[in-house]
């Protein structure tokens, strides 16, 4: 509660827990500001007829439209408020249910990337001797790699085996993401282990799975979770970059990072079909933007210690 | 210190197996048949064409079998065929290698000019004007996604403006490279257009290399501001720069004689991770300006699934970035005696 009045009270982070709310509100009525025409395929961008080059919004004000969307007087087959882009995919429709994509990609990369971390890096600092040197040894070799470029590896492997879809890319950065919270977790958990409480535990006839999840990681596990908190905008950032590439989400499924692959096609005329790049665009920048205020934040909150600390 | 470089050395083996060995695992998660298909351009119309393939190329021995077999030629310098390049692979990337180096170089200077400066100079006025407007600038940076960012500068400055356009040259430089007029000496553009005495060539790569550098660095430099930043607050507040203060030193020679020498060792440790950073933002800087670059050959295999070219490509990489670092290890060693005794 105490941490919330203090975000509160900070403009910067003030401004982001608004965004991330509204952006929050626009996930959870996603079906409702964009009803989907197959109601069994939500995340398939709805799709009207195949011409080519991207149609212009519609009329001279998106909010009506969108009003009138919501209030069902009209749907997209006539009303397109942010445009089509080139195959004839609802930017609308895309950016609404985009944020769900979003939300999901951030979060449970995060979360899922953390846990593997925190998992690997404590069984590596909480056995010591050979075990550290081995863990470590591997999370070097993970790290030798440059991320993105083997991520790139990663979801190009496992194309033809499981297909392009957001679950490649998800495993491709989940695969290179955990290094970084092993050796965080493993420096704190190295200076709690030996410490009193550990020692009485032990002492006590506490097994290993006890002391590790009573004692050792609730003392430990807080700057992993800060740092954690700050990277879900760079995961988002990576997570729609794959599919930029063309190694993410398949064509045609809402996802910011494949919308904006459309734009990569129409470079000598983008000011001409500005609406397929400025509108997922701007979407993408907002939900990194207020992920990384808050983030932010939340590490000068609580733990004044990794201030001008960074983390990739 | 000969004890901490020859330890350095030594761990560099070892790093480079498990880089080969994890890149040959990532290749054997394939079936056989999948394998084969990489690798075999028609495969004929049999029955039993393809068993006959795998067997003749050891597809489906032990894994320890394959990754010895595989390991012989890597060490030959045999990384397979790119079907993208129409070359074999270590050729393709020794083809592209020069673009990615010329792009990452030019990156670098604006990331270590701009980025030092601003830190150093929002670590003075620290809770002034430029400070805050740095750090919005810094946090602006890294929200930014470069891919977003390098549209919208394509979007003003070449579809609306037609100052700056993508790709590497121009067309007409391609023709003069083609027909022998210009010389690739280096292909790097820069030095090869200086070498071959021609200022108009010289300008038109400056014209196509504005924006890539541009996008490219952006992230970086609002980094390593924030990293200097607070490294130069924490020297700020140390007692031997009140000590050259209280003898009466110009501000000037206390910031940048003084404190900014000192507040720079933090900063060294981050020139590994700057160069990580650079090659990672290279592949989709590339991409977004159609770049020709070893990033651009890359992600368009990768979509192409070309992936004995991609995988080529990591171990490339992998190798260079591993040795890369290592040289910024020492050198670091060499400026800070404290970090040999860890």
């Amino acid at each position: 509660m105490k941490i919330l009045k203090q975000l509160l009270r900070n403009p910067l982070s003030l401004f982001g827990i608004i965004l991330l709310l509204f952006f929050g509100l626009v996930a959870i009525l996603a079906p409702w500001l964009a009803p989907p025409p197959n109601p069994y395929e939500p995340y398939r961008i709805a799709q009207f007829g195949y011409s080519p080059t991207p149609k212009p919004p519609t009329g001279p004000n998106p909010f009506a439209e969108m009003w009138a969307i919501i209030t069902g007087k009209s749907d997209f087959s006539d009303t397109h408020p942010f445009g089509t882009t080139e195959g004839q995919y609802d930017v609308y429709y895309g950016i609404v249910w985009g944020t769900r994509t979003a939300f999901l990609a951030g979060i449970c990369i995060t979360a899922i990337t953390a846990i593997i971390g925190v998992a690997w890096g404590t069984l590596a600092a909480y056995f010591g001797r050979w075990v550290d040197t081995i863990f470590m040894r591997i999370t070097d070799i993970f790290q030798a790699f440059p991320f993105l470029i083997a991520a790139i590896t990663i979801a190009a492997v496992l194309q033809p085996k499981i297909g392009r879809s957001i679950m490649t890319a998800a495993i491709a950065l989940i695969v290179f993401g955990w290094m970084g919270y092993s050796r965080l977790i493993r420096g704190d958990i190295l200076s709690v282990k030996e410490r009193d409480f550990v020692q009485a535990a032990r002492a006590a006839g506490a097994g290993h799975l006890r002391i590790v999840l009573r004692h050792i990681l609730p003392n430990a596990i807080f700057p992993t979770l800060v740092v954690a908190s700050m990277d879900i905008g760079s995961y988002v950032i990576s997570f729609a970059a794959l599919s930029f590439l063309g190694l993410g989400a398949e064509v045609g499924y809402a996802d910011w990072g494949q919308m904006l692959s459309f734009a990569r096609n129409w470079i000598p005329r983008l000011n001409q079909y500005w609406w397929i790049i400025l509108y997922p665009g701007l979407a993408l920048i907002l939900f990194v933007l207020a992920w990384n205020l808050v983030g932010d934040a939340l590490r000068d909150i609580l733990d004044p210690r990794l201030r001008g600390r960074i983390s990739v | 210190m000969t004890a901490y470089i020859i330890r350095r050395f030594l761990l560099l083996p070892i790093t480079l197996f498990g880089v080969t060995l994890f890149v040959f695992g990532v290749y054997s998660f394939l079936d056989p048949a999948m394998k084969a298909a990489l690798y075999v351009r028609d495969i004929p119309k049999t029955a039993d064409a393809l068993e006959r393939i795998i067997h003749k190329y050891g597809l489906d021995d032990p894994f320890h079998v394959q990754y010895w077999r595989w390991l012989n030629q890597v060490f030959r310098g045999n990384l397979g065929w790119s079907k993208t390049a129409q070359r074999p692979v270590l050729d393709a990337l020794l083809y592209y290698f020069p673009a990615t180096i010329e792009l990452v170089l030019w990156a670098a200077i604006p990331v270590l000019f701009i980025g030092i400066w601003l830190g150093i100079l929002s670590a003075v006025h620290h809770n002034k004007p430029i400070d805050h407007t740095s750090r919005v600038f810094a946090l602006v940076g890294w929200s930014f996604p470069s891919y977003v960012y390098g549209l919208l500068l394509l979007m003003v400055f070449y579809a609306m403006l037609r100052w700056l356009p993508p790709g590497r040259v121009s067309d007409w430089v391609v023709r003069e490279v083609n027909t022998g007029t210009f010389r690739e000496i280096t292909r790097i553009y820069t030095i090869d257009a200086i070498i071959n005495g021609r200022p108009d060539v010289l300008a038109d790569v400056f014209k196509h290399m504005i924006l890539p550098v541009i996008t490219l660095s952006y992230i970086q430099w609002a980094l390593l501001l924030r990293v200097t930043r607070s490294s130069m607050l924490e020297t700020l507040r140390t007692e031997y720069v009140m000590t050259a203060r209280s003898k009466g030193l110009s501000e000037r020679v206390v910031i940048y004689k003084h404190a900014a020498r000192n507040a720079m060792i933090p900063v060294a440790t981050m020139g590994g991770m700057l160069l990580i950073g650079l090659m990672n933002g290279a592949v989709i800087t590339e991409t977004v300006f159609n770049y020709r670059g070893m990033g651009w050959w890359a992600a368009n295999a990768a979509t192409q699934l070309d992936i004995i070219s991609v995988l080529g490509f990591t171990l490339f990489n992998a190798v260079i970035l591993s040795v890369g670092i290592l040289f910024i290890d020492i050198l670091y060693a060499v400026i800070d005696p404290r970090i040999r005794l860890e």
